[in-house]
């Protein structure tokens, strides 16, 4: 394939280790591509070009010198989120105007230490809160994914490459692309976005109740949310301390695998950050699954899902039954007070969180007659919509006499939520197969989700569970729906267990194949 | 539970947001269809029920009791709006 933005991160490592192809020219080529696509997609609110040719130059010398790291010279995009020193790190927020941190993130010196190249810093809802990336300070961020009608042509042989979709039997289907943009989902919305459009090999994200399974369902990318603790949260702006996790979004399983490997560490600076070694996941990848027992969830078909989201649910489950695995059916019963609850449980950490944007110490600092007065009008200025909407809401559940009613209540929700994969777990049960979102990509500026916040919310009706219990969630494009927007299966897996995830995971890709927007940008 | 706009006005406050009389009108709306999507929590039985204080199971970590750290006025004022020989400049506090 002549475009290196097309590589996936394995194909790429094995290019550059065998002096194919390097550091540089990949990292040209995506600074090419960014540059041609950004002022579209607006996926990226920072390139650092200079960066990113110097970071390649010194890979391709260790290359040279037989050093490669495990990511060497492999360009990767930085979630907004996660402080990256001397370069803007806004978590896409006005309150954080100019904030340049003096120190690293764990995760991404994790990821320079093993080589990867710096192209920017990604788009995303403000402080992560939003599931649509709208809420960034930055204007949203398109999908490079369009509605489409579809017709089909039989093709006698398999053909590819040419911009159009290759299904499994040798059809091919010619699309008539809508002009309607639509959203890449959020909160790591632009990670989701410049993976699926080819402006980067793989990206950071972040997860507090869907935001980096939702995106990637809504791209056609593969999206992981570690197990809690799994990789360290320090350097990384907090929106809800028990529930974020970071994670990557990348092209395929296995460059996921790949990523999370390096993203992953024990860190004495993240005192939730757990103490055991990081497999090798991408060692998983290709095991057979035969004997595994797969788990249905009865509670997760909710009224008006399109029939779509069904139809490829029962596609994931036949799937995984052709590979030898157990279905069985099981029973979360709390699933449902998974999302008022969290919307308890995450504005209260957030309105904590969020309390040192003061005007004081970084960022945005609206001047007023007395102290109190600059810090109000400050927050005011500095400050979106949805993130005043859950700093209002965490102050007033976390309010004197109302902690117990709204609070307390919520995290004993917590526990039964915890409990109920438990049992199912202690029952034998290996993984969880579920959909990842009820519908697929929705409209820019959508009427609906835009008058009624909690209709946003719903978005994140199928992961938000997985945040509450804190286990590890894939999302893994299975399909497109009748319009062509891809959609995508969700498999829970039990604390740690993030290699059942990627071996699961694969055989759905495998079965699904893999899709990609035609290009339009 | 629902909240008045006296209420909003309040938490406003305690939040240290200012907040315009529209404001606080629009986020009224806005808190009350929150509030009443997770009012569904109080059917669930919670008798006996432990809160969650901690995902998973984890020990807290302890460090060493040592200096490892430190020097670093000039990093940590470096993005202060308003600084003076690495204090942070704020408006006065006290009369």
């Amino acid at each position: 394939m002549s475009d290196l933005t097309h590589l996936t991160i394995s194909e790429a490592r094995a290019k550059l280790r065998d002096k194919e192809i390097t550091a540089a020219e990949i990292t040209d080529a995506y600074l090419s591509a960014i540059e041609r696509a950004n002022p579209v997609l607006n996926a990226y609110v920072t390139v650092t070009a200079d960066k990113a040719r110097d970071m390649a130059k010194a890979s391709d010398a260790r290359l040279t010198r037989g050093e490669a790291g495990a990511l060497e010279g492999i360009p990767l995009g930085i979630k907004d989120l996660f402080a990256t020193e001397g370069i803007h790190t806004q978590a896409c927020s006005h309150v954080l105007d100019g904030f340049k941190p003096r120190y690293e993130s764990t995760v991404t010196a994790n990821l320079w230490a093993d080589g990867a190249v710096m192209l920017g810093k990604l788009n995303m809802d403000e402080f992560a809160m939003g599931s649509s990336n709208e809420t960034s300070y930055y204007g949203p961020v398109i999908n490079p994914w369009r509605r489409s009608r579809l017709d089909t042509v039989v093709m006698p042989t398999t053909h590819q490459g040419d911009g159009g979709f290759v299904s499994a039997g040798g059809a091919r289907t010619a699309r008539t692309l809508d002009n309607a943009q639509l959203v890449p989902g959020g909160s790591s919305g632009g990670s989701a976005s410049a993976v699926a459009a080819f402006l980067c090999a793989g990206a950071t994200a972040t997860d507090t109740g869907g935001s980096i399974r939702q995106p990637a369902a809504f791209t056609g990318t593969v999206g992981i949310k570690p197990t809690y603790g799994r990789c360290s949260r320090w350097g990384v702006v907090a929106f809800a301390s028990s529930l974020d996790q970071a994670g990557p979004i990348a092209r395929d399983v296995r460059d996921a695998a790949i990523l999370l490997k390096s993203m992953a560490s024990s860190d004495p600076k993240d005192t939730t950050s757990v103490d055991r070694p990081v497999p090798d996941y991408e060692a998983v990848i290709g095991r057979p699954i035969k004997g595994m027992k797969v788990g249905i969830p009865k509670e997760y078909r909710v009224d008006g899902m399109p029939e779509d989201i069904e139809a490829l649910w029962q596609k994931g489950i036949a799937w995984l039954k052709d590979a030898g695995a157990e279905i069985v059916d099981i029973s979360l019963p709390h699933t449902k007070y998974a999302l008022p609850a969290y919307y308890i449980v995450a504005p209260a950490e957030a309105s904590s969180n969020l309390a040192r944007y003061d005007g004081v110490r970084y960022g945005l600092r609206v001047p007023g007659k007395d102290i109190v007065e600059m810090y109000e009008k400050t927050r005011a200025a500095g400050f979106g919509r949805e993130v005043k909407r859950r700093i209002m809401i965490g102050t007033y559940v976390l309010s004197a006499g109302y902690y117990d009613a709204y609070y307390l209540q919520a995290q004993k929700v917590r526990t039964l939520i915890k409990r109920d994969f438990e049992n199912v777990f202690a029952a034998g049960v290996d993984v969880i197969l579920t959909p990842a979102t009820p519908s697929a990509a929705f409209g820019i500026a959508d009427e609906d989700m835009a008058s009624d916040p909690v209709k946003m919310y719903l978005n994140d009706i199928f992961t938000v569970t997985v945040n509450m219990a804190g286990l590890p969630g894939i999302s893994v494009p299975a399909g497109l729906d009748g319009k062509g927007l891809p959609l995508g299966l969700q498999l829970i897996g039990r604390p740690f267990d993030e290699e059942t995830l990627f071996q699961t995971a694969h055989v759905i890709e495998q079965a699904a194949g893999r899709f990609q927007p035609e290009k339009w940008w | 539970m629902s909240v008045d706009l006296q209420t909003v006005k309040r938490v406003a406050h305690l939040a240290r947001i200012a907040v315009s009389e529209e404001d606080a009108e629009r986020m009224t709306g806005e808190l009350n269809a929150i509030l009443g999507f997770v009012e569904q929590l109080n059917e669930v039985d919670v008798a006996g029920v432990e809160p969650m204080t901690s995902v998973t199971p984890m020990e807290m970590k302890k460090r060493q009791d040592v200096v490892t750290d430190g020097s670093k006025a000039t990093d940590i004022v470096a993005n202060a709006p308003a600084t003076d020989e690495n204090f942070f400049l704020v408006p006065k506090v006290v009369e």
